[in-house]
């Protein structure tokens, strides 16, 4: 049809200065089928979202708290005393020869950063659902960036254990450069267990209840405020299965010389990375049904 | 000709069961848990409801669309399914380019973070790089005109100045869809205006729009097509002003009609209040549709209650791009410059045929004492009518099928003299 109006500004095609590239790939929307179609593409061209979303968590949670950044440092310091004066003095726990406070202090940070990170990417999605109803990005960058703000607490405690290891004059051991391996451990642990709740959370809303009773069991099966040669025979196996034993024992060793770890570590290893994949799995599996049911 | 979008018999299903008690509360384990026990695994009598059935369009690259149709009609699945927040049932849908999807304006503000950290923030959610964001900033800030509370969180924002703060981040998204829902309803009527126009910008440059309203003034506005949805389904397609004709012919109740059955909430003051406003066909029925070679007539009833004073009831039309086409006094010459005793009365004005221009027409009905000049009520919108040149050659687009402009459409005499060539 044509048209009498005078020439306004017509409908001009400027192209898009953003991506070329795009116009070739079309964005493709149908029900998926199958159990792993993981949109690996997706996640790259976010990437930044998930900085912005850690920046975010990390930035808020010093900005709320009156105490700001001391919090991450208060919180362990307290369970710290606590421990020391139950585990170290009234059941004297024995850590051949090592004080009683560093011993455990090199457990409880990977410890708590764990927890911490579990407990709040288990509520991630949830606290979330304003945004998750209203825009599209991979729903995964939710509690990725939970467990990834945890990091910077994590670095901050850090800074207590230092000052204990200078205050026993206690030096690390050359095993020190691996304490990045097992951070990772941890994380990769805290990523899969945060990815099966945030998902089993969003479909579930009871399950956050059980959240912290969770976590609380965890604490006492992972060699925090004993050590780990309590253990013994087959059993050594079975606690091997939990990959915060790993993750604990190779703190404790790289840090402040305890016994290496034995081959055990690859049971802890093995666990870990399952519960990664089976959480990113369970995760992709029920991601297309949040913006529904949260 | 490039495609933008291509969507094939889309379909969406929800379980109504699952809706229910997700409004009662939340579904949990424990119930699952309990429910499997009980070998009830089928959930109870869950009744399907297709949201969207078999919905199928293409739009052009550059294409303006508004999505009409009533609530529950599935406009706002049809946005979730493009923008990917929810995934279809059946069907499949193409799309060529970056998409942005704005179902609701300041999505992932925080309000502890201050004006400068939400636009980096919500930039990122609505996908934004952060290069881009860089570039924009101060664009976003002075179309918000927040520039002196940037570095302020934005809890301490009025609702007004979050409200711009949000819409001029998305507005300088740049994706080559966007998808838009409602966002216009917010603001106040200065920056709607501003957000309009950002808006058909966006157009204008290539882009493509999808954009869902229930405000058939901005639909007509903006979109050179309309998609009209009823239970899932596409009812209409096509220039936008047919079918916003289609969708107000068939909407719930007639906008031809206004009543105020009671005195409590309806526009008035102490000399007059209105009570019913109505338009009517050449056949004296209540119509809101109108063939434009006939008359039509509106009428308004009005009850004065204290008597004594000059009345002028007056009604004024606006298109649909918000001008004012005329005003009009009644000019009865027996009421006029009479004082009115208390009663009912009913001012009716006949438009002629061949006047009105093709369109929506929305009809303000006001009454004004005259002296002192006391404005009793003056209801904005308070009918509306569609204008349809039916194309059949005797109106005042002749045999011309394309589009017309003007307020106004008057069938004048013309008259042409005529010389050969030598």
């Amino acid at each position: 049809m044509a048209t009498l109006e005078p020439p306004s500004t017509s409908i001009t095609s400027t192209p898009s200065s953003t991506s070329p590239e795009m116009s070739l790939t079309p964005i493709i929307i149908e029900p998926r089928k199958g159990w792993w179609q993981f949109n690996w593409r997706d996640l790259w061209v976010y990437r930044e979202l998930l900085f912005f979303l850690v920046w975010r968590d990390v930035k808020v949670r010093y900005k709320q708290t009156l105490l700001g950044a001391s919090w991450a440092i208060i919180q362990p310091v307290l369970q710290l005393v606590v421990f020391t004066i139950i585990f170290g003095r009234l059941a004297g726990v024995n850590t051949n020869g090592i004080p009683y406070p560093l011993f455990n202090l090199a457990g409880l940070l990977p410890w708590q950063f764990f927890a911490n990170t579990v407990g709040q990417a288990a509520n991630s999605l949830v606290g979330s659902a304003n945004i998750v109803r209203k825009v599209y990005f991979p729903r995964l960058a939710i509690p990725t960036a939970s467990v990834l703000a945890g990091v910077v607490d994590f670095g901050l405690s850090f800074l207590i254990l230092l000052a204990l290891m200078v205050w026993y004059q206690w030096p690390p051991t050359p095993a020190v450069f691996l304490l990045p391996i097992f951070l990772a451990l941890a994380m990769i642990t805290a990523l899969g267990v945060g990815y099966w709740l945030s998902a089993i959370n969003a479909r579930y809303r009871d399950v956050r209840h059980a959240t912290p009773f969770l976590v609380q069991l965890w604490l006492f099966a992972t060699p925090v405020v004993y050590p780990s040669n309590l253990i013994e025979g087959y059993w050594q196996l079975l606690y091997a299965l939990n990959p915060m034993v790993g993750v604990v024992e190779g703190f404790r060793w790289a840090l402040i010389g305890t016994q290496p770890p034995s081959m055990l570590l690859l049971v802890s290893v093995t666990t870990a990375i399952t519960i990664f994949f089976t959480g990113l799995l369970y995760f992709q599996s029920v991601e297309r049904k949040f913006a529904d049911v949260i | 000709m490039q495609y933008a979008i291509r969507a094939r018999d889309l379909a969406k299903q929800y379980q109504i069961g699952a809706i229910k008690q997700r409004n009662a509360g939340y579904v949990t384990l424990r119930d699952a848990i309990v429910e499997r026990l009980r070998g009830r695994r089928d959930k109870p009598a869950a009744t399907e409801l297709w949201a969207l059935n078999g919905v199928s369009f293409d739009v052009q690259q550059g294409e303006v669309v508004g999505i009409i149709g009533r609530n529950g009609a599935g406009k706002s699945t049809l946005l979730k399914v493009l923008s990917r927040i929810t995934e279809p049932t059946r069907g499949r849908a193409e799309l060529y380019g970056r998409v942005a999807s704005l179902l609701e304006v300041g999505t992932g503000f925080h309000p502890e973070l201050t004006g400068r950290e939400n636009i980096y923030l919500n930039g990122a959610i609505l996908g934004m790089r952060k290069r881009e964001i860089d570039r924009n900033f101060d664009a976003i800030v002075d179309f918000a005109e927040v520039a002196q509370f940037i570095d302020t969180p934005v809890k301490f924002y009025s609702s007004g100045m979050y409200v711009r703060l949000a819409f001029a981040v998305a507005a300088h998204l740049e994706p080559e869809i966007l998808i838009v829902d409602e966002v216009l309803a917010v603001g106040d009527a200065r920056f709607q205006k501003k957000c309009l126009n950002k808006m058909q910008d966006v157009g204008q440059q290539g882009r493509t729009v999808l954009f869902v309203s229930h405000s058939m003034q901005s639909i007509l506005r903006m979109c050179q097509r309309a998609i009209l949805l009823n239970q899932g389904t596409v009812v209409a397609d096509g220039p936008a002003q047919q079918v916003v004709g289609v969708y107000l012919g068939k909407g719930a109740h007639s906008i031809a009609e206004r009543v105020w059955p009671e005195r409590a909430g309806a526009p008035g003051k102490e000399v007059a209040y209105l009570r019913a406003v109505r338009v009517r066909d050449a056949d004296g029925d209540i119509s809101d549709t109108i063939d434009i070679r006939s008359p039509v007539t509106i009428e308004m009833e009005f009850t004065v209650t204290l008597g004594g004073y000059v009345l002028l009831p007056h009604f004024r039309l606006y298109n649909e791009d918000n001008v004012a086409v005329f005003t009009t006094l009644d000019l009865d010459p027996e009421w006029r410059r009479r004082p009115r005793p208390p009663g009912k009365y009913c001012a009716r004005v006949t438009i002629p045929g061949n006047f009105l221009a093709e369109g929506s027409l929305y009809v303000e009905a006001a009454l004004t004492t005259l002296d002192p000049p006391v404005k009793q009520f003056a209801e904005r919108d308070a009918v509306a009518f569609q204008v349809i040149d039916s194309l059949e050659g005797d109106t005042a687009r002749g045999d011309w099928a394309g589009s017309l402009s003007g307020v106004v459409r008057p069938v004048l005499p013309w008259t042409t003299t005529y010389e050969p060539l030598a």
